[in-house]
């Protein structure tokens, strides 16, 4: 159906921004035109009035001297004489007596404003059968005769005609390129679109892989395209999180929920005799569905986190108190074990944060530090303010990490194996990540005391302040 | 105490109001948001523990909305499965007083519920908490036992503040994170038993007989009688 597709490729044109953009230029273009055509016109035919103006009244003192000097013959003789010279059929005259016959002159009838005031008037005439403008200057002489001077202003005419030639002529051009422009604009656009254009198809039908390429100019569609990729990239990554927790669901949860059940089973099949074998069997159950739970929370806590959405919730916060509050919190704990736990807090840390979240991340980087540094170690727990960041910094005397397993800690679940006879869900330092990034900051792990041994762990919060 | 339970699941409600019961409080349930408001803008009762989502065009926020629009002040608990933070502090905005995310222990329920039905009529202010011979001077915050001042630092002073204030009733570990150190978070560890146990030691040493005991699976209690 050739039809509606011709008519759909018409609307589509229609439709277009760079036919709209040409048609705008194209006006624009237009208006320009009639402006500087008409500054032209007034300059031009203002100069010839005024240059026709003088002609007329220098040619009448002229006459009036010829008249002073030999009267009314010496007047018609010099309006003869000048006719004759004029070879151009420029000037006009007129010489009428007080009964208004004409004495001499080219003019054959008197003006039809002959009487009127003022003394300037135009006329029209025909000339050769083209009708002609012409401008005439009315002179009384005491006498009673009446002169009247004039000169043809056809050239005005001219002028007129040429600039409206003009003005048409770049309306035409005017046209033309906003059609051009219109067409080469569309292009232009549909072309550099055409990649965030493919991009957002590709993705839209499932696969979320592509990225707009850029072109490297640094313009607006690479800065849109950019803005998109940022967009893809933030996408991907709460993907990624829904991803994770229903990897987590997967292996993580199955196993514990695997044992509260084969625990619970057991007891079932056992002596019914034995309540206190029940009992702890279940008492078992129940811790193991507990930790399900916990882990379970943690998991979804940590993909909350990840969205971003509580950052609606952000306030101004002080964290020095919190610190100091964190470590009042868990001083007992490595007190328990022998552990000195310093502090070196920064007053007045403020900042805009997540209270709660703030302390979770700090408490589990203090719980994993106690847990993992010996009896007779130290921590030590400093806060200070950067030039655009607030940096805490936890470091312990534990076993640290090792270099494979830095860049690994804190993705979910992840346990290195030095920790795996500890309690732990994994999930402590994927947390304390989340919050960070949540804040817009980081979370840096390094050893504590490098070439010693054992090395320790250093996690470092850069907050934004 | 007399308490209303609105929820609509059968099983938990059964659990809990079963629970509850033989913990010696009177407990009417109601399945859905309509019968529930129906039920606490009616009849007097002391707490009512409301599902967070609930059947029948009335949510557990909307029925505290409007009984709180009606001046009734009655003590709220919400129960949820929903865990995001922000619906603990939408459930406290819109009257709520405190509020438990299912899965929980019943200990738990039973821990809160009691904190929440036994707070005290007024807000005048004690000036002295008194447990046996332990005493709690809350002007100059001195705490003395059988008369001897007994050594405690600030945190460990709010600490037997909170268990005095509730006296004879479980405390559990979250419900003294909250109150005590006013945080919302989940300890990895037992830092909580830790300084129980560490204020036990100061209150108890020289004498023979223990003033806080420890409640198995649930918390920690305060009370004259061992």
């Amino acid at each position: 159906m050739p039809a509606p597709f011709t008519r759909q490729r018409v609307m589509l044109v229609l439709r277009s921004a760079g036919l709209r953009f040409a048609l705008l230029f194209a006006a624009l273009f237009l208006l320009a035109g009639l402006a500087f055509s008409a500054v032209l016109w007034w300059g031009t035919a203002g100069a010839l009035d005024r240059q026709t103006a003088a002609a007329i009244r220098a040619d009448t003192t002229a006459l009036m001297e010829r008249w002073r000097d030999g009267g009314r013959p010496a007047l018609i003789e010099a309006i003869e004489a000048r006719l004759a010279a004029d070879i151009e059929d420029q000037t006009l005259y007129l010489l009428l007596d007080r009964e208004g016959t004409r004495l001499a002159g080219n003019l054959e009838t008197p003006p039809a404003q002959a009487d009127t005031d003022p003394a300037w008037f135009n006329i029209t005439l025909a000339r050769e059968g083209e009708p002609s403008e012409a401008r005439l200057f009315r002179l009384d002489l005491p006498s009673g005769s009446r002169l009247f001077v004039g000169r043809d202003v056809a050239e005005k005419q001219r002028l007129r005609a040429l600039l409206t030639d003009a003005l048409a002529l770049s309306a035409a051009a005017a046209a033309f390129f906003a059609g051009l422009g219109a067409w080469l604009l569309r292009r232009a656009l549909s072309q550099r679109l055409a990649p965030a254009t493919l991009t957002a198809a590709a993705i839209a039908s499932g696969d979320l892989a592509p990225r707009v390429p850029l072109s490297g100019r640094g313009d607006e569609f690479d800065r849109m395209g950019e803005t998109m990729n940022t967009m893809l990239d933030r996408i991907a990554t709460l993907m990624e999180g829904v991803r994770g927790v229903s990897d987590a669901i997967a292996h993580d949860l199955r196993t514990p929920i695997a044992r509260a059940r084969a625990k619970l089973e057991e007891a079932l099949s056992g002596s019914p005799a034995d309540s206190a074998a029940l009992r702890s069997a279940i008492e078992q159950g129940i811790a193991d569905l507990d930790g399900v739970t916990r882990v379970f929370q943690a998991v979804l806590r940590i993909a909350e986190v990840e969205a971003g959405a509580r950052r609606a919730a952000f306030s101004s916060l002080d964290l020095s108190p919190l610190l100091e509050d964190a470590a009042d919190l868990y001083l007992p704990s490595a007190e328990a074990r022998q552990i000195s736990l310093e502090t070196e807090i920064a007053p007045g840390l403020v900042m805009r944060g997540d209270r709660d979240l703030l302390l979770q991340a700090v408490a589990n980087l203090l719980d994993n530090a106690v847990k993992f540094t010996p009896e007779g170690g130290s921590i030590r727990l400093v806060a200070r303010r950067g030039a655009r960041a607030i940096w805490v910094d936890i470091a312990d005397a534990g076993p640290g990490l090792s270099e494979a397993d830095l860049p690994r800690a804190g993705t979910r679940f992840f346990r290195a194996d030095s920790a795996r006879t500890m309690p732990g869900s994994g999930l402590g330092l994927s947390l304390v990540r989340a919050v960070a990034v949540l804040h817009r900051g980081e979370l840096h792990l390094a050893e504590a005391r490098p070439g010693e041994d054992p090395p320790g762990l250093r996690a470092t919060l850069r907050l934004p302040a | 105490m007399r308490m209303l339970l609105v929820e609509d699941d059968v099983e938990v409600a059964r659990f809990v109001k079963k629970g509850l019961m033989e913990a010696g409080h009177a407990v009417e349930h109601a399945p859905n948001g309509r019968d529930g408001l129906f039920m606490a803008a009616s009849e007097p009762f002391d707490l009512l523990v409301l599902d967070r989502m609930l059947p029948g065009g009335v949510d557990g926020v909307r029925l505290v909305e409007t009984l709180r629009s009606q001046g009734n002040k009655t003590p709220v608990l919400f129960l949820t499965a929903m865990t995001a933070v922000d619906e603990r502090v939408r459930g406290l905005k819109a009257g709520g007083d405190d509020y438990l995310t299912k899965p929980f222990a019943f200990a738990e329920l039973l821990a809160r519920c009691e904190a929440l039905g036994r707070r005290p009529a007024s807000d005048a202010p004690a000036t002295r908490l008194k447990v046996a011979d332990l005493e709690l001077d809350l002007l100059s915050r001195t705490v003395t036992r059988a008369g001897k001042k007994v050594d405690v630092q600030p945190r460990e002073f709010r600490l037997l503040e909170h268990l005095m204030r509730h006296a004879g009733q479980v405390v559990t570990r979250t419900m003294l994170l909250e109150k005590v150190w006013d945080y919302h978070f989940d300890p990895q560890t037992n830092v909580i038993d830790v300084h129980v146990s560490r204020l036990r030691q100061k209150l108890d040493k020289g004498h023979d007989r223990p003033l806080i005991h420890t409640v198995r699976n649930a918390g920690y209690m305060i009370r004259a009688e061992p």
